[in-house]
């Protein structure tokens, strides 16, 4: 396998997916959001609690999850749905989106007359944007085009032992074509942090990822709060992971080997070669579209209890090294590398079906999740609300 | 960090620092389990049940141990644990992270 199928954005960007995507500026457009996605196929909302009321760095936050996620190349089209009075300004959105030189329109509730009038004109405009999105043909498009970010969540004790250094295997080769990958969960690298330091290739980059950490566990400490409330999790504890130093040793093996070329903001954009680490929480749906919002395709998922969660606009590839839960929950799960534990897979083998099975999603494919409409999305909060 | 698992092996020994060895199946109190460590196949008698993906010691610890699986440090040890018990949270806590306690250094704020 050489290529990847993948449509060309005008800004040269490639998406995996062809997405209409359509995005409320505010909670108070959830419904007339939520109801144009009901009435056109083919169209995904990502309904949030944010957009009113918020200030500084947690508006910032807000704006910036909602345009890179329209930014996305798996996005083709996107319809903006703004009341009309919230602090993320519709306008500004859309000139966030605009220099992809994908289709963008922007509808106020407030001034086009209320609910009914909103999801009418919505409509229209969706089903004008998705015959046009429909005439697009995918390409044959080189493998180093890819990014794909790496994700543990629900995990126990086969994460660390088969499940994440299998899927570590599939980013080395990933890299070593050339493409991107992204690891995230500052919360999950505690105990962790000083090996993926050493493998920083810049000082600089290693002190980041160390600053990162500290910051992190100096506000669990100011919030006097036991990081054990949390994570390891109730299902963690029940898979056997003792401790968050534990769980983190388990996880950073799902990125491989590869140098650390850089440690980006959440939702910041994902350079597109070489491995890097975005400063994201370890929320499962946080990160995903935080690492959505920074342009990762896919996300690979490793999960030893089970999840169903996907994501609006990137496949999620649910993988597994616990054979008892791939049989339970095989409706969600795409891959399982259980046999690792009975000694009867290699380690190379399991990283390879982890790469036969991103290349297949890569060129469409579609993943459980996205077969049982998982559409998941959340954005981070750092700060007050007023 | 990661390692060939032999075929039919009961527990898995991530590195040859470890004090544990992590069950790949569930075991009973009273089974022999037989785990690799530095190339050399070590038996040990297991004194409490073991579910799958749980720990279990193999080698005595005195309460306050720096414990490492991975070859790196997992936690501390809060009581003695004797080879072929459980490992878990009822006899270990983590280190980082732990806002809890540095608030009752400071007296607490609550």
């Amino acid at each position: 396998m050489t290529h990847i199928m993948g449509y060309r954005r005008p800004n040269g960007e490639i998406g995996i997916r062809n997405h209409l995507l359509i995005i409320p500026t505010v909670i108070c457009s959830n419904q007339v959001s939520s109801r144009i996605m009901q009435m056109v196929p083919d169209t995904v909302a990502i309904p949030h609690q944010h957009g009113c009321s918020q200030i500084g760095a947690d508006k910032d936050r807000t704006f910036d999850v909602l345009a890179g996620t329209g930014r996305n190349p798996n996005v083709g089209g996107v319809i903006i749905v703004s009341l009309g009075c919230e602090v993320v300004d519709p306008q500004e959105l859309a000139e966030a989106i605009r220099p992809t030189g994908k289709f963008v329109e922007v509808i106020d509730i407030q001034a086009v007359g209320g609910s009914v009038k909103a999801i009418q004109h919505g409509i229209e405009l969706a089903k004008e944007m998705r015959a046009k999105l429909d005439q697009m043909q995918p390409e044959p498009v080189a493998l180093s085009e890819l990014i794909i970010g790496v994700k543990c969540g629900g995990s126990d004790a086969t994460s660390g032992l088969a499940s994440n250094p299998a899927l570590g295997a599939a980013a080395d080769t990933l890299i070593q074509h050339g493409g991107g990958v992204v690891i995230g969960e500052t919360t999950e690298i505690i105990g962790a942090e000083h090996i993926l330091a050493s493998r920083c290739s810049a000082p600089e980059t290693s002190e980041k990822l160390y600053h990162i950490v500290d910051r992190f566990e100096k506000e669990v400490e100011r919030m006097g709060a036991d990081m054990r409330g949390g994570n390891p999790s109730p299902g963690n504890i029940a898979g056997g992971l003792t401790t968050i130093e534990e769980k983190s040793l388990g996880c950073i093996s799902k990125c491989g080997t590869a140098p650390i070329q850089g440690v980006i903001e959440y939702a910041e954009d994902i350079p597109k070669h070489g491995l890097y680490f975005m400063d994201s929480p370890g929320n499962d749906i946080e990160c995903v579209s935080g690492m959505a919002a920074g342009g990762a395709h896919l996300v690979c998922f490793t999960t030893g209890r089970g999840t169903p969660t996907g994501s609006a606009v990137i496949p999620v590839i649910k993988i597994t090294g616990n054979s008892r839960m791939f049989e339970r929950m095989s409706d969600n799960m795409d891959v399982n590398v259980g046999e690792m534990l009975d000694g009867t897979l290699s380690l190379e083998s399991a990283g390879n079906r982890i790469w036969e099975e991103i290349v297949a999603v890569a060129s469409g494919k579609l993943t459980k999740s996205e077969i049982l409409g998982h559409t998941e999305f959340s954005i981070n909060r750092i700060g007050p609300s007023l | 960090m990661t390692k060939a698992i032999e075929a039919g092996a009961s527990a898995i020994v991530m590195d040859a620092r470890d004090h544990v060895a992590t069950a790949i199946k569930d075991l009973q109190a009273g089974d022999h389990i037989t785990f690799m460590k530095k190339d050399q196949a070590t038996e040990l008698v297991l004194l409490d049940p073991i579910p799958f993906g749980h720990k279990v010691a193999i080698e005595d610890m005195p309460a306050g141990t720096e414990i490492r699986k991975y070859g790196e440090v997992i936690g501390r040890t809060t009581a003695d644990i004797f080879a072929g018990q459980h490992v878990h949270v009822h006899n270990v806590e983590g280190i980082r992270g732990r806002g809890d306690q540095a608030n009752a250094k400071q007296g607490g704020t609550q």
